[in-house]
């Protein structure tokens, strides 16, 4: 079990922050210290809005151990609203019932833990968005 | 009874897990009469879902309709007994992923079913003292009913959240609460068992009607109150006959029940159930009404609030999903599946 590796980027993953380039403000997840498009250092935390658009998924048969208790899931890759595409697991939802082009959100849910001794890692996945239905 | 200061909610989030379980199917698996269950059906928490994971989604949406910057809590307490970890505070996780750290007080809270309502009480002090600007409360369970038991007919998975600020920032003004305890052992689980135990009737007479009915009547006495002035009322909802049976005794019409009455479509949410029936009763409230809640948790005790709404309600509570869209968003699994997301199956 790697605490101090899970510890350090918990906020990020518990949020869906990334980065910001504050030379050439491109937007980066997960967090880069180096910006992918002008090599500046000079990076920001940026909280995302939680929202984005399937692009595609594939269903997961054979994940690492540490994932079979929430089999089947499906993975997707989601290009956010504010533009980066990032890769996400799925939940509330199989992958039969999802479609390319559909709206997604965020939701910090539980990824894996430990057995039953070990710390729990919590995380960024996302579900079809939920209907603000009122009576 | 009120604090000096007058405040009120200023926001409030509910949850409630997509997956539903037909008492019905429960009935089959245990060869019970399936005409003699409790409710329709339970809400389940799926695989990836924990106390935490739903104050998170509680929180989020508390967040969303009180329109405050995070930082600005200065406490984030759960009401829970099913913890995710028996020693490591769950409140801690809710407020880092809310970005409410570090300057907070976090802490979890334990009362069986009015874990949560205790913290709403808490964060009315807390404000109401001027020591915070604001504050959260949340009541959620994933709660546990041992397989065959009584209690696994109901014993379902969501919660409620409430943001406490200001009077004058309020959707619903805080006109006063009160509490009333006793000893009386009715419902437990000892350290390291998985699923509680239960007094069976005596968890009726004695526990559930004696402390909400009291309760109740004393804040009303203390507020010069009557069910006449209120228009809705929420009771704890261990199934759909016990909130009922208190609001005829008290004189509560059926009709102010219904409303908040969740219970029969999702479970008993256990320290999020009355504020589960307050966060649906807001949802369809209007200016001007006053609401009467009453929890209960057994052990036992219940806190009872009267609020009054106000003219900020409409536009707030259309920012998050109501109780309904959680309500509606249903799949029902059987009980093998059940007994998986559980982990009801120990391998």
């Amino acid at each position: 079990m790697d605490v101090p590796r899970h510890w350090r980027e918990q906020v990020r993953r518990y949020r869906l922050v990334g980065s910001k380039c504050n030379d050439c403000e491109k937007l980066s997840f997960p967090y880069r210290k180096v910006c992918p498009k002008c090599k500046s250092r000079n990076n920001e935390n940026y909280q995302f809005i939680g929202r984005g658009k399937i692009i595609s998924f594939t269903n997961i048969n054979s994940p690492p151990k540490e994932h079979k208790y929430n089999l089947p899931f499906a993975v997707a890759l989601i290009e956010l609203m504010e533009g980066p595409i990032i890769t996400a697991q799925i939940t509330d939802a199989r992958a039969e019932e999802l479609e390319i082009g559909m709206e997604v959100e965020m939701v910090t849910r539980k990824i894996m833990e430990y057995n039953d001794e070990g710390i729990i890692c919590y995380g960024y996945k996302f579900r079809p968005i939920v209907e603000y239905a009122h009576p | 009874m009120k604090p000096s200061k007058s405040v009120g909610i200023i926001g409030y989030g509910a949850y409630v897990p997509k997956y539903r379980i037909q008492n019905t199917e429960i009935a089959r698996v245990w060869g019970n009469d399936p005409n003699l269950v409790p409710i329709r059906e339970k809400s389940v928490p799926g695989a990836d879902e924990d106390s935490v994971t739903i104050a998170i989604e509680i929180a989020r949406n508390a967040i969303l309709r009180a329109g405050i910057d995070p930082k600005d809590l200065r406490a984030v307490w759960v009401g829970t007994e099913s913890k995710p970890y028996a020693v490591k505070p769950t409140s801690t996780i809710v407020a880092e992923a809310i970005a409410a750290t570090p300057f907070v007080n976090a802490a979890d809270w334990e009362f069986a079913c009015k874990a949560g309502s205790e913290t709403v009480q808490a964060c009315i002090a807390y404000v109401g003292s001027g020591m915070a600007k604001y504050a959260l409360g949340i009541g959620v369970d994933t709660a546990q009913g041992a397989p065959s038991d009584a209690l696994e007919y109901t014993a379902a998975a969501g919660g409620a959240g409430y943001v406490i600020g200001a009077a004058k920032e309020s959707l619903a003004v805080i006109e006063g609460s009160l509490s009333y305890v006793t000893d009386t052992p009715d419902f437990w689980r000892r350290q390291h068992e998985h699923y509680p135990k239960h007094g069976n009737r005596f968890t009726g007479e004695p526990s559930y009607f004696k402390h909400v009915l009291s309760s109740s009547k004393a804040l009303m006495e203390e507020l010069g109150t009557k069910p006449d002035d209120y228009d809705y009322v929420i009771f704890h909802q261990p199934n759909r006959k016990f909130p009922l049976e208190v609001a005829k005794i008290l004189g509560f019409p059926k009709e102010k029940v219904i409303d908040g009455l969740v219970s029969p479509y999702i479970g008993n949410t256990y320290a999020g159930s009355a504020l589960l029936g307050l966060a649906a009763v807001l949802d369809k409230a209007k200016e001007g009404d006053r609401i009467f809640c009453t929890s209960y948790g057994s052990g036992a005790g219940s806190d009872s609030f009267s609020l009054k709404v106000t003219d900020k309600l409409a536009d707030r509570k259309v920012k998050a999903p109501s109780v309904k869209s959680y309500i509606e968003r249903r799949e029902e699994i059987d009980y093998a599946r059940y007994a998986r997301y559980r982990k009801k199956i120990r391998m």
